[in-house]
């Protein structure tokens, strides 16, 4: 019943040697157009390291001690070398309080002999407090001062310290002056925090792109297929979406959703951004419901979701690949935006749009490479993706040419 | 026309209410009870139960929704829940700042991105077309976060061209030393993907046979592109810019919020971070309202530009 792309000959048909010939899906002709398009293939690789990483990174296997100090406060990448003026000051800042707040090491077990490990583990997110405390303190970040930041995660940790009571003693050991891409306020690793980073901004678009995209083609077929009170109920709700900017829309539902979480941003951006698909994919199922292998379908008494998911669907799921491709982009891009913001992921999870919102006060104190590290690691992605998106869509359709998505 | 026109307003009746309809759903049942964001903290029953009734909660749904219809219709949105001024009020001292930056950036980006695709249509497939067409695309990826925050610390901070951010009470002084920095941040930002896709409409018309003939009867190539080409390339250009007005208005928030100008957008952002419903709640629909004006907008300037164009 499906489409198949019948495999080249099974054994019996191999005996009988009549010369058949199959020609070939639309699926073996789109991948033999892909390949020979050497901007979309060398885009396919770059987007696909960016997800394996995400795999690697989700499963724990790469970057998943991103929130330990391994360097100095702000260390500076290694390619530049150690910065005496930026580093010390910071760190000697830090030390008497945690000193101060004293007592047996038992807490923690990281392996680097840490003194903030405890202030660290809480200000990663079990206590809500000093994390917000933080967020506050980048908001305020429009001060010149270069240590008001420093001095308000110092106080939250140490009051949180002393009220567990159980910071570490300062078994001081040296950490490192330099790291690859540098280091951020607490010297994490930059590049681990990016790794981590895209972790969630691609799992986040991807994600909400599949639920958009799910819901605009299901919406889109009922209208389409159906017609009638149908098609005029989802186009009424298709111009009252549309109506409001996406942006405004997302930011209504951020407003009204109080709980941030991963979870929360992808409904949102799926939930508001169905009606691009929709459009389309009604259109092709108004086209093909006529068709006359439809008609046939209908004769031999195939349901209508049968119909319509069955047979109709392998014939437009060109359509929703190349939606899901544009979307993802809209999406990693909303993303980082909205997590700027702070409407986006919450405070202990890291994004590339909170990596952003750090990067913009450390930039006042001339530490560049935050914002260069997750700024480059998201361009490089998203150009990749806009032109396999591109490669993909003149493979599979080459109707569709010129319609830019979102 | 006068016929269409009320036709095509009398059509978005049913969209209108589909927008009052959806705002009021989000706000006042997903929402949850507005009477705890608004008490806060320190907050007893007696307190909860005052403020419900000042608002209406304890009323039911659909005399909270006529209520909400009431609202819209007499354009009184009630005041804001932080500032306790009034919605009105608000929305229209934000409105000048905001036009202040989107006009002239609006102006600049049309007229820019629509010589500089022109220009590039002209020599397709040279060398300049696909270094131009590569640089718009790594353009375009890069986030405007990023170009904020570096035009904000190169041209303010560091070259102390511009003020890093502010805005004045003159009207001049707020176009030209407050609006410049955003306005060029805007246009940067902009320029690329207009650029990218009104390339395409141009070379859409570049092979038409009326440019073969117009070559033909010796008019310069200026006015074959300029007249030519430009203006029946024109109506997916103006589709594209009505589009993208009401939504303008709003993707200059980041900018407005990092350049401290206080118009539309920052107000949208501060009243979600505050929970200020009526805020966003009266933006919202009245950029739903503009949002239809221009499209009906749109399809009344394809007529005037293109008489070729039949109203149904």
């Amino acid at each position: 019943m499906t489409t198949t792309t019948a495999a080249p000959g099974t054994p019996a048909a191999g005996a009988h040697a009549v010369p058949h010939t199959v020609s070939p899906g639309l699926w073996a002709l789109g991948w033999k157009r892909l390949k020979s398009d050497h901007v979309g293939m060398v885009s396919l690789a770059i987007v696909a390291a960016f997800i394996v990483m995400m795999i690697l990174s989700g499963v724990g296997l790469v970057a998943g001690d991103w929130s330990k100090e391994l360097g100095v406060n702000y260390a500076p990448p290694s390619f530049i070398g150690a910065d005496i003026e930026g580093g010390t000051p910071a760190a000697a800042g830090v030390a008497p309080g945690a000193t101060a707040a004293g007592g047996p090491a038992s807490s923690y077990q990281s392996s680097v002999v840490d003194p903030l490990a405890d202030v660290l583990a809480e200000l990663r997110g079990e206590a809500k407090p000093a994390a917000a405390a933080e967020a506050d303190a980048a908001d305020a970040g429009k001060s010149v001062d270069p240590l008001a930041d420093v001095m308000a995660d110092i106080k939250a940790g140490a009051a949180k310290a002393a009220a567990s009571g159980g910071a570490p003693a300062a078994a001081v050991e040296a950490r490192a002056p330099t790291l690859l891409l540098g280091g951020d306020k607490w010297g994490r690793d930059v590049l681990k925090k990016t790794i981590k980073g895209s972790q969630t901004s691609i799992f986040v678009g991807l994600a909400a792109a599949a639920v958009a995209v799910f819901l605009g083609t299901l919406f889109g077929a009922l209208a389409g297929y159906y017609g009638n009170w149908v098609d005029d109920l989802f186009n009424w709700f298709y111009a009252v979406f549309s109506s409001i900017p996406y942006l405004l829309l997302i930011l209504a539902v951020a407003a009204v959703l109080q709980q941030k979480g991963i979870l929360t941003i992808v409904l949102i951006l799926g939930l508001t951004g169905w009606t691009g698909t929709f459009r389309l994919i009604r259109g092709e199922y108004l086209k093909h419901k006529a068709r006359e292998y439809v008609q046939a379908a209908d004769a031999i008494g195939a349901s209508h979701a049968r119909r319509m998911f069955v047979h109709i669907f392998p014939n437009v799921s060109h359509v929703v690949l190349v939606q899901l491709s544009i979307y993802a982009v809209g999406f990693i891009k909303a993303e980082v935006i909205l997590s700027f913001l702070g409407f986006g992921v919450p405070v202990d999870v890291v994004s590339w749009g909170s990596m952003l919102n750090e990067a913009q006060n450390e930039l006042i104190l001339g530490k560049w490479w935050q914002l260069a590290a997750a700024g480059t690691a998201m361009a490089l992605l998203v150009t990749a993706f806009s032109l396999f998106t591109d490669a993909l869509r003149d493979a599979l359709d080459p109707k569709l040419k010129g319609r830019a998505g979102m | 026309m006068t016929a269409y026109i009320i036709r095509r307003l009398w059509q978005m009746i049913p969209t209108m209410l589909g927008v009052i309809l959806l705002v009021f759903v989000l706000f006042n049942w997903v929402g949850g009870d507005p009477a705890y964001v608004l008490a806060g903290k320190i907050s007893n029953q007696e307190q909860i139960d005052n403020i419900r009734r000042q608002l209406g909660v304890d009323q039911p749904m659909w005399v909270q929704l006529w209520i909400f219809i009431k609202q819209v219709l007499t354009a009184d949105f009630g005041a804001s829940w932080s500032t306790n001024e009034k919605v009105g009020h608000i929305l229209a001292t934000r409105l000048g700042p905001s036009l202040t930056v989107l006009v002239p950036l609006l102006i600049l980006e049309t007229l820019f991105a629509i010589a500089l695709s022109l220009a590039v249509a002209y020599v397709r497939g040279s060398l300049t077309d696909r270094v131009v067409m590569i640089v718009c695309t790594v353009g375009l990826s890069i986030s405007i976060l990023v170009y904020i925050i570096v035009f904000q610390y190169f041209f303010a901070y560091k070259l102390g061209w511009f003020p890093v951010q502010g805005w004045g009470n003159g009207f001049v002084e707020n176009l030209f030393v407050y609006s410049a920095l955003p306005i060029l941040i805007g246009l940067t930002v902009s320029i690329a993907p207009s650029l990218r896709l009104y390339r395409t409409f141009f070379l859409d018309e570049i092979n038409q046979d009326y440019v073969r003939t117009a070559r033909a009867k010796g008019l310069s190539e200026n006015r074959i592109m300029w007249v030519h080409v430009l203006r029946n390339a024109s109506i997916p250009i103006i589709t594209n810019l009505m589009s993208s007005l009401p939504g303008l208005l709003l993707g200059s928030f980041l900018i407005e919020r990092f350049f401290s100008i206080p118009g539309i957008g920052r107000e949208v952002i501060l009243a979600v971070e505050r929970s200020d419903f009526p805020v966003i709640k009266a933006i919202t629909v009245y950029v739903a309202f503009a949002t239809m004006a221009t499209n009906l907008l749109a399809d009344l300037m394809y007529k005037a530009v293109d008489p070729r164009v039949q109203f149904k």
